[in-house]
C-alpha cells in the first residue's frame, strides 16, 4: 500500500491567505517607507553652525624626491629671507 | 671749487647707499618670544613645514603660532607659484630645510610623527630630504 501523500503542498493553502495579507502588508510597508524616506529628507538639513572643535586636515602627502631637490636651494633662500618667521 | 665740491657729495653718497646695503638683512630677526620659545623647546619644526607646539598649548603661544603659520603659508604660496609647484610641495621642502637648520636643543618633529630634540647630530628626516 503505497503511503498517502499530499497532492499538493500544504504551504498551497496557507499561500492564499498570505498573498492576501502580504498585499496590506506591502501597502502598509510602502506607507512606512514613505513616512520615513520623508523624513530622511528633512533631517538631511545643512548644518549652518560651526562644529565645535578646530577641524583637523591631516595630510600626509608623500612629496617626490625630483621635487624636493628641485625646490631646495629655492627654500633655503626663502629661510633666509625671512629669517624672521623661519 | 665746484667740482670738488661736487664729487665730495657724490662720494658721500655712494658711502651712504654701501653703509645701508650692509644694515638691511639685521632687521629680518626673530620677535623675542619665538626666539625664546624655540629655546626652551615648547614649539618645534614640523615636517610640513610649519611651527607647532610641543605639549600643552596656551592661548598666547598658540596666538603666537598661528601668526607664524599664517605668514609662512602667505610665503609659501607665492614662492610655489613662481616656483611652478603645488603649496604643498614648497612647504614640505621648506620644512626638510627648516628641520636641517635647527640649532642642538630645538624640537623638530621626526619622520614617524613624535617630537625629538636636535642635537648635534644630522636631524632625523623624511627619506627623500635632499
Amino acid at each position: 500500500m503505497t503511503e498517502p501523500k499530499l497532492t499538493v503542498s500544504g504551504a498551497a493553502a496557507t499561500l492564499d491567505y498570505e498573498i492576501g495579507r502580504g498585499r496590506e502588508m506591502k501597502r502598509n510597508f510602502a506607507r512606512a517607507g514613505l513616512a520615513i524616506a520623508g523624513a530622511m529628507a528633512l533631517s538631511g538639513c545643512i548644518n549652518v553652525s560651526a562644529p565645535d572643535e578646530p577641524i583637523v586636515i591631516e595630510l600626509n602627502v608623500n612629496i617626490r624626491a625630483e621635487v624636493l631637490y628641485r625646490l631646495a636651494e629655492d627654500a633655503n633662500n626663502t629661510i633666509d629671507e625671512n629669517a624672521d618667521i623661519f | 671749487m665746484m667740482t670738488t665740491f661736487r664729487n665730495a657729495l657724490i662720494a658721500a653718497a655712494a658711502g651712504a647707499i654701501a653703509v645701508t646695503g650692509f644694515v638691511a638683512p639685521a632687521q629680518a630677526q626673530r620677535d623675542p618670544a619665538y626666539a625664546a620659545a624655540r629655546a626652551n623647546g615648547t614649539v618645534g619644526e614640523q615636517t610640513d613645514g610649519y611651527l607647532g607646539i610641543v605639549g600643552t598649548a596656551t592661548p598666547e603661544l598658540q596666538r603666537m603660532v598661528n601668526d607664524i603659520n599664517i605668514r609662512r603659508r602667505a610665503v609659501y604660496a607665492q614662492k610655489a607659484q613662481e616656483n611652478n609647484a603645488t603649496l604643498e610641495q614648497y612647504a614640505a621642502t621648506a620644512g626638510c630645510q627648516a628641520i636641517a637648520r635647527t640649532e642642538p636643543g630645538e624640537k623638530y618633529q621626526a619622520p614617524d610623527g613624535t617630537w625629538k630634540t636636535r642635537t648635534a647630530a644630522p636631524p632625523e628626516r623624511l627619506g627623500n630630504c635632499p
